[in-house]
């Protein structure tokens, strides 16, 4: 009686799948190349949405890369330190995925580090990613649960909406 | 909840700068006294080179202090928190802003203090983001006509003290690697005494001296790595207990190659004893600040140095915290005290350390002598006073992968930076601290030049039954507490003893206070509009009047919830402190302000 059993695998697969995002069962497909600093404005802007916005995987890829690549030391779990807070709904640079990319890739003056060149473009989209989870901008179907231990804020999917 | 919440709300708009200059008309009665008096002055940040930070003026003492009114003013323009020292010699005030660092000379002989001139560093904007905890600086010192500053970028810069005319500069810190400079230089002789920061981003951590004519480096002595880097020479070296014996130590107490980003920076404050002709500084905590990562004692980090201004070479160390698993700097002030010790006059250095235990050292050769704790204790159980060392408890060991809860001290310690003061008159040291624990989730973490090297993700709180605040009086000879007195946030400011038998210091929710020395009673209090993280002192006014002067500007790791506009659903932020700091207000005067005192 395996098809049963099979279907009912699918049924879970498909439910599992429907409740969060569509999967890519090829490899991870590349975010838009890196516009350069002098194409923030105007037409690339609006084309640069980030491929992983509503990717949980890619998300929380972020989220591990965040501390990975010691943004947690600065920035906290969003809520900053040595750097600006994250959390909040205030932005120096903007908050299009572009400007967020772009501080990441080419850092900004008063002390965020450029990580263009240390890190690659996609991991820079994944870091963008959980940056706006981290506010709350993404659905909390694509956010990242809450901690194993230490978490001291809400869980980035209670986030959203607030 | 709703008003507080909305007082907590963090706009991050400048406010304008208030006119809050006002001077009585006793101050246009000027010149009445010339300004030569020694008490008169104070050239560097501690006051003195034995780092008492107590002023022998008594015309405000105990019966007329409830009269003391703000005579002048100064509003700085700057933000962040403002960690400085104001100094003054010969009828000058000058005064050190957080970053951007601007140096003001105040003329004390005008009404108002006038400004005298203004001098403009222009430190490099990215060392914002390398400067762990707030973008402070402690002071500057004077010597020979010279200002002597080191900007947050760690350019070492002396200034004319007539003119305001930049006479050299010489950069010592590397940014791009997390170094920063935040303490306040001390000029011995003719050396300038630097020591870097960036125990947070793996720095290896130092103390330069440079030439106090031209800027030039004179030595560096690093607090990790070879002998011939730390400026051990052991011919002349002669630490007093066996574990800091030995050639290399700098290197084989660490694992290989550890100690090239192994911490220890220099950014409390430096003492001198001339008859001894040593400095004595406290070096910083390890790196990463997780244990695991970098088994041994790491030397020579978490402990004091011993060294000769003349060549830098060490005479002796003694490590307060080997292989600190806290974040336990040891940079706290050191005093030099000479007491009588069971029967006995002993030349001796006082030091409350952030591991909760206040040290009395044989500052000849660095015996420990007595090790009290002077809070609540759980990391440790005590100090062997046979071989010196630290008994940790392994219970609150950090391991990768475990959140250990309820670590007390936490990080940062009993006490802090905030520098303590010593009155000969009472014989009690006056300590400005906290009580703080912190829950510690630690893991493995990487070095990426110019991000923190941390490894733990910390979340602190207050105590439990205690207050998160204290003012302590501690008789070093009883070796207890004689009083404490309670305060709602941490106690991030100096302290000042006077000779009139009063002690002032001030807290993060912006009160300036004059307590009674001898039995800790409240006598005066003033609300300066901004948390106070800086150093009070005191001196005689070109009238011949007492002052007492205090900076404002809410900040420093305590403060940075406010000052650097922090979100505070995140208790990890500011490194944990903000679990703490949640309900610390917005200041309602943004900007810096220096306040000054005196009598009607
Ligand atoms: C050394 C400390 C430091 C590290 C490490 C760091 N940042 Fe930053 N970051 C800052 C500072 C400081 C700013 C504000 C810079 C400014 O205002 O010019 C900032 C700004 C930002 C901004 C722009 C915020 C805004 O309001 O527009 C983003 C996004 C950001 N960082 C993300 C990251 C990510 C992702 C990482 C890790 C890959 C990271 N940061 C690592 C210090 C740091």
């Amino acid at each position: 009686m395996r098809c049963p059993e099979l279907a009912c695998l699918a049924l879970i697969v498909c439910l599992a799948g429907c409740e969060r995002e569509t999967r890519h069962f090829t490899a991870d497909v590349p975010g838009p190349a890196y516009p350069g600093p002098r194409a923030q404005t105007g037409t690339v802007a609006g084309r640069a949405e980030n491929p992983y916005a509503r990717n949980a995987y890619a998300v929380n890829e972020g989220k591990r890369l965040f501390r990975w690549y010691n943004c947690n030391g600065c920035h906290a779990e969003g809520g900053g330190g040595m750097g600006v807070p994250l959390m909040d709904a205030e932005w120096r640079y903007g908050d299009r995925p572009v400007d967020v990319f772009t501080s990441i890739h080419d850092g900004r003056p008063d002390g965020m580090p450029a990580f263009g060149g240390r890190v690659t473009d996609d991991q820079i989209w994944r870091l963008a990613a959980y940056v706006r989870a981290i506010e709350g901008r993404v659905a909390s179907a694509t956010a990242p649960n809450r901690d194993d231990s230490l978490q001291e804020a809400k869980p980035e999917t209670r986030r959203a909406g607030q | 909840m709703i008003t507080l919440e909305s007082s907590l709300i963090c706009t991050c708009v400048r406010a304008p700068l208030r006119a809050r200059r006002a001077w009585p008309a006793a101050l246009l009665l000027l010149h009445a006294l010339a300004a030569s008096a020694v008490d008169a002055e104070w050239p560097m940040a501690s006051g003195d080179y034995a780092n008492t930070r107590y002023s022998t003026l008594a015309d405000i003492d105990t019966s007329n202090v409830g009269t003391l009114a703000e005579a002048f003013a100064f509003d700085t323009g700057v933000e962040r928190g403002q960690e400085a020292a104001p100094i003054v010699v010969g009828g000058t005030l000058y005064l050190l802003t957080a970053w951007p660092n601007v140096l003001y000379a105040l003329d004390l002989t005008r009404p108002g203090a006038a400004v005298k001139w203004k001098f403009e560093p222009h430190p490099a904007p990215r060392a914002q983001g390398e400067a762990c905890c707030d973008v402070v600086t402690r002071g500057i010192a004077y010597a020979d006509g010279t200002v002597f500053m080191v900007t947050l970028d760690g350019q070492a810069i002396a200034v004319d003290a007539a003119t305001g005319a930049e006479r050299w500069r010489t950069p010592l810190a590397d940014v791009a690697h997390g170094e920063t400079v935040t303490m306040a230089p001390l000029v011995v002789k003719d050396r300038m005494l630097v020591g870097n920061s960036g125990g947070e981003m793996g720095v290896r951590g130092w103390l330069t001296a440079l030439d106090t004519h031209t800027g030039a480096v004179a030595w560096r002595a690093y607090s990790t790595g070879p002998d011939r880097d730390v400026l051990i020479n052991h011919s002349r070296y002669a630490p007093f207990y066996p574990t800091d014996r030995g050639t290399d130590l700098g290197v084989a107490t660490w694992p290989p190659e550890a100690w090239k980003r192994g911490g220890g920076g220099a950014w409390g404050f430096v003492s001198y004893d001339p008859a001894l002709d040593l400095l004595y500084y406290g070096t910083a905590n390890p790196g990463p600040w997780n244990p695991e990562q970098r088994a041994g004692d790491n030397k020579w980090t978490s402990g004091v140095f011993a060294r000769r201004p003349g060549d830098g070479t060490a005479a002796w160390f003694y490590q307060w915290s080997p292989h600190d698993r806290h974040d336990y700097d040891g940079i706290n002030e050191m005093m030099l005290l000479d007491l009588d010790w069971q029967g006995a006059r002993r030349e001796v250095l006082v030091h409350p350390d952030r591991n909760g235990y206040v040290y009395v050292l044989d500052r000849k050769n660095g015996e420990v002598l007595a090790a009290d704790p002077f809070v609540t204790v759980n990391t440790s159980t005590g100090v062997d006073l046979k071989t010196g060392r630290l008994q940790y408890d392994p219970g609150k060991d950090p391991r990768a992968g475990l959140t250990i809860r309820n670590v007390c001290p936490a990080a940062p310690g009993a006490k802090d930076w905030q520098p303590s003061a010593y009155s000969p008159r009472t014989g009690l040291l006056y300590l400005p601290h906290q009580h703080l624990c912190h829950d510690a989730q630690t893991y493995t973490t990487s070095y990426i030049a110019g991000t923190p090297f941390l490894g733990v993700t910390a979340q602190m709180n207050g105590m439990a039954g205690t207050s998160r605040g204290a003012f302590t009086a501690w008789d070093p000879l009883a070796r207890r507490a004689r009083w404490t007195l309670p305060e709602v946030f941490p106690v991030w400011s100096g302290a000042l003893a006077t000779a009139g038998d009063l002690v002032f210091y001030g807290t993060l929710d912006g009160w300036f206070k004059a307590v009674d020395a001898r039995s800790g009673k409240p006598l005066w209090q003033q609300q300066t509009g901004s948390g106070i993280i800086g150093q009070p002192m005191a001196y005689r006014g070109p009238d011949g009047r007492e002052y007492v002067a205090i900076m404002s500007g809410v900040g420093g790791w305590a403060g940075a919830v406010s000052s650097g506009c922090l979100d505070r659903r995140d208790g990890t932020a500011a490194l944990g402190f903000v679990g703490a700091m949640k309900d610390l207000p917005m200041p309602e005067v943004k900007t810096g302000v220096l306040h000054v005192y005196a009598l009607p």
